[in-house]
């Protein structure tokens, strides 16, 4: 049981639970404001994916734990 | 397939070893600064054909800076749109055939390893806290410059006997500055390096056709990292010149 790979793999594997959540939250409360003000669309379509940007970063940052694991 | 969290370095100039991350973030610079020039040179008051272009991507940019900073708009934008187009095509570069592919293998701990000529600039930490560094420190500089040293640093320090839920709060945001540098850097590796491993393994398993969407999901997310960098300095340069409220 070699302990690297498995710690590479919890890393990035529980490190996406979070994010993964949050962006389809935000993606979801997005589509709920462009249903209640469809003129509003670009302006809500360019601020959902500032937010995506943020909760992906979380996400990143679990990927170059795992990756510093298996690589260094 | 060696995949590499640290640049590897190409050349020795005297003593001092130059990655193939420091490579690619010159020539990056280079390509910026003459095709300013080229677009300069002929310049127009009534924009013709190529300073359209130029002049679109310019002016669109500055709108979103106004959306961000109103009035000071003109203050921040030469800045800001600095950073934008230089992680912009920095980031780009990861794309372009022949980067992370066209080297040398070097002998390396009884193994011969690969080590690429080019490599996208930001996808070396060091580049990116580098640009993290200069983007905190231009904040808290103008800060200073702009509220003057005693009143920006009670913005942070505030006085534990008169507001203690304040002071705490003022601590907190003093770690979190330090955290934005860690925050900018890692953000922008992690998205660039992921994408590039990402490429290099999609293009090792399946080199025919698979790689298109995920060439086509870089381009996206070269452009969205840039913005996101961007737009946050430029927020909290706005935030540095406001009253404490």
């Amino acid at each position: 049981m070699d302990l690297q790979l498995l710690a590479a793999a919890l890393a990035i594997g529980l490190g996406a639970l979070g994010p993964g959540i949050g962006i389809g939250i935000i993606g979801g409360k997005a589509m709920e404001a462009i249903g209640r003000n469809p003129d509003a669309e670009n302006q809500i379509r360019t601020n959902m994916f500032i937010g995506i940007a943020f909760a992906e970063a979380v996400a990143i940052y679990a990927l170059v734990v795992a990756l510093i694991i298996k690589f260094v | 397939m060696t995949i590499s969290l640290a640049a590897e370095e190409v050349l020795h100039l005297g003593g001092f070893p130059v990655t193939n991350t420091l490579l690619t973030g010159f020539l990056v610079s280079a390509f910026l600064v003459i095709f300013s020039f080229l677009v300069i040179r002929r310049i127009s008051l009534v924009p013709t054909g190529f300073q359209n272009i130029v002049e679109l991507l310019i002016e669109s940019f500055l709108d979103l800076v106004e959306k961000v900073s109103g009035s000071q708009k003109r203050r921040f934008f030469p800045f800001v749109a600095t950073f934008f187009f230089f992680i912009l095509f920095s980031n780009w570069t990861e794309l372009l055939p022949g980067v992370g592919s066209l080297g040398f293998w070097r002998e390396g701990q009884g193994e011969k390893v690969f080590i690429p000529f080019l490599r996208a600039a930001t996808a070396d930490l060091n580049t990116t806290l580098a640009l993290a560094l200069v983007s905190v420190a231009a904040v808290h500089i103008l800060g200073f410059r702009e509220l003057g040293v005693g009143k920006y640093l009670s913005k942070y320090f505030k006085n534990p006997l008169k507001e203690p839920m304040n002071a705490f709060v003022g601590l907190l945001e003093l770690i979190s500055e330090f955290a934005k540098i860690i925050s900018f850097s890692f953000r922008l590796f992690g998205n660039i390096f992921a994408g590039e491993v990402l490429l290099i393994v999609v293009a090792f398993l399946a080199p025919l056709i698979a790689p298109l969407p995920f060439l086509g999901l870089e381009i996206f997310v070269g452009f969205i990292q840039a913005l996101v960098f961007s737009l946050l300095t430029l927020v909290f340069l706005t935030m540095a010149v406001e009253e404490a409220h």
